[in-house]
């Protein structure tokens, strides 16, 4: 069933094709599909309860979607069939593997306690990807650098700021070279005085041409960087298109009433 | 009182202390292998697998280590199968037996501490090891186990001293550790309380040793927390300059 729905195109970089998810009986995705080329940057916006998380978590299957593909790279993830006429990944190797190449940055930063900040942006290239330790090291100093923590590589993320504990979760997933990266709500467990700091490395990001999938509230933001906005509405793409048409002129009067709104 | 005696009682009772500490030291590293195994079946998703392990501390928390011991001791050896078996002359020996009791024990008790340990770890932690691609083996191994030894760590401290204690009932099965040894002493001089009281300080001073090693393990695994108590300044919070808290210092 995972090959039947293969994308065509191996250029895109992200295909995500017709996810459905049920939590305990409520359908919170019904059917959301997307693509992203190569230096794409996709936000998703839309009320919470739309399933834009779900969404995202489903792509890197931090939530198996109950039906659906997705492909990174022209490599689609193989399913076998579950429970109740759902599916699981076939393969968790594969699932490790795809994961490697999709850093994903959390709401709550979700820094590993235990290790200081270098500790963190290193251990999954060591690890995972097995680059040698003084080239992690390396490439990860210039990582803090680019971020502006390159002062707090020996500290631990309990002793710093939500900005900056954010800004060194950004630093950890680019030090796995993702082919995209996933961005959930990175800046809505901010203080607003931080949000500014966090936002801005991620237009530095989105400017290299680094595909990004950003779910959002800042409406702003999303405007400004993306160049395609997806609004979500009860589990459904409910709008999607460019920032100046989604934001502007949206067909939908659900996606109006929200731009309005916020 | 008797001075004289305690005097020539603290070294016949320092003899014993090497087997004390062999006793405690050799089941306390057995235990603690076994308790990983135990905690990770406990933990399984698995059930039949989950409930063996939930026995398995059933049994031995629910009943005392002196019976344990017995049963091991005594009980085995009325079994003709198990006196023709190849654990003969393990459970023959009454210091296998006692090493054996106090591994079960203590295994029993430290997996449900590590247990508390592995739960207490913040999901999201785990999610994080995941969305980087980090296998089950790999997370459980860098992510989790060193967050559930830390947060572990106190109630293990108590359980290394409880186990110290509990090695006096290996001299129940004929074993000369310190408690064996004072005994032994005692049914020759009839002086109990000049030679229990060498006994007991030789476990306080033993338990007091224990605890400082817990303490300095304790504080150079939690770095994080140890200049937590370090009240952050405004550099630490901002690396922007912050203009207006200047300005109105000004």
């Amino acid at each position: 069933m995972a090959v039947a729905h293969a994308p065509d195109s191996a250029s895109e970089a992200l295909v995500v094709r017709d996810l459905h998810k049920s939590f305990a009986g409520l359908e919170v995705l019904k059917g959301v599909s997307l693509d992203a080329r190569q230096g794409d940057v996709i936000s998703m916006i839309g009320s919470s309860g739309s399933g834009k998380s779900t969404f995202l978590r489903c792509i890197n299957l931090l939530e198996v979607p109950d039906r659906g593909v997705v492909s990174v790279n022209g490599e689609t993830i193989a399913m076998k069939p579950g429970p109740n006429g759902t599916q699981l990944p076939a393969d968790n190797r594969q699932v490790d593997r795809i994961r490697s190449r999709l850093s994903m940055v959390f709401q709550s930063f979700n820094l590993w306690t235990h290790m200081t900040v270098l500790e963190n942006v290193i251990e999954a290239p060591i690890h995972v990807l097995k680059v040698p330790r003084e080239e992690a090291i390396a490439r990860a100093e210039g990582l803090l650098q680019k971020v502006g923590i390159a002062d707090k590589r020996d500290q631990y993320p309990s002793h710093l700021s939500g900005g900056q504990q954010q800004r060194c979760a950004i630093a950890r997933a680019l030090a796995m070279e993702p082919q995209v990266m996933l961005f959930d709500e990175p800046t809505s467990a901010l203080d607003p005085e931080l949000v500014g700091e966090v936002l801005l490395v991620m237009r530095q990001l989105a400017e290299e041409g680094r595909t990004m999938i950003i779910v959002t509230h800042e409406i702003d933001f999303a405007r400004e960087v993306s160049n395609e906005v997806v609004f979500l509405h009860e589990g459904r793409v409910e709008e999607i298109g460019p920032p100046e048409q989604v934001f502007d002129n949206p067909r939908s009067e659900r996606c109006r009433q929200f731009v309005k709104r916020n | 009182m008797d001075i004289e005696l305690m005097a020539e009682a603290f070294p016949k009772i320092l003899s014993g202390l090497p087997v004390t500490m062999v006793l405690a030291a050799s089941s306390l590293f057995l235990g603690f292998f076994l308790a990983i195994v135990i905690a990770l079946l406990r933990t399984s998703r698995f059930r039949p697998l989950a409930g063996f392990a939930y026995s398995f501390v059933y049994v031995f928390r629910g009943t005392p280590l002196l019976v344990q011991i017995f049963l091991i001791y005594y009980g085995t050896g009325q079994f003709e199968a198990v006196r023709e078996s190849f654990l003969w002359p393990v459970l023959r020996e009454a210091w296998w037996c006692a090493i054996l009791a106090l591994t079960l024990n203590t295994g029993a008790y430290t997996s449900e501490i590590i247990r508390g340990g592995i739960q207490a770890v913040p999901f999201g932690q785990i999610e994080a090891a995941k969305a980087c691609g980090m296998n089950a083996v790999m997370r459980f191994r860098r992510i989790v186990f060193p967050q559930a030894i830390r947060q572990a760590l106190p109630a293990y401290g108590n359980e290394i001293i409880l186990m110290i204690k509990s090695t006096s009932l290996a001299s129940t099965i004929t074993l000369l550790e310190m408690t064996g040894i004072a005994r032994k002493l005692i049914s020759q001089t009839y002086k109990p309380l000049e030679i229990f009281l060498i006994a007991a300080v030789f476990y306080l001073a033993l338990v007091f040793i224990v605890t400082r090693v817990v303490a300095f393990i304790e504080y150079r695994l939690n770095p994080e927390q140890r200049d937590a108590a370090r009240v952050p300044t405004a550099k630490d919070l901002q690396t922007a300059p912050i203009g207006d808290i200047d300005a109105g210092f000004r």
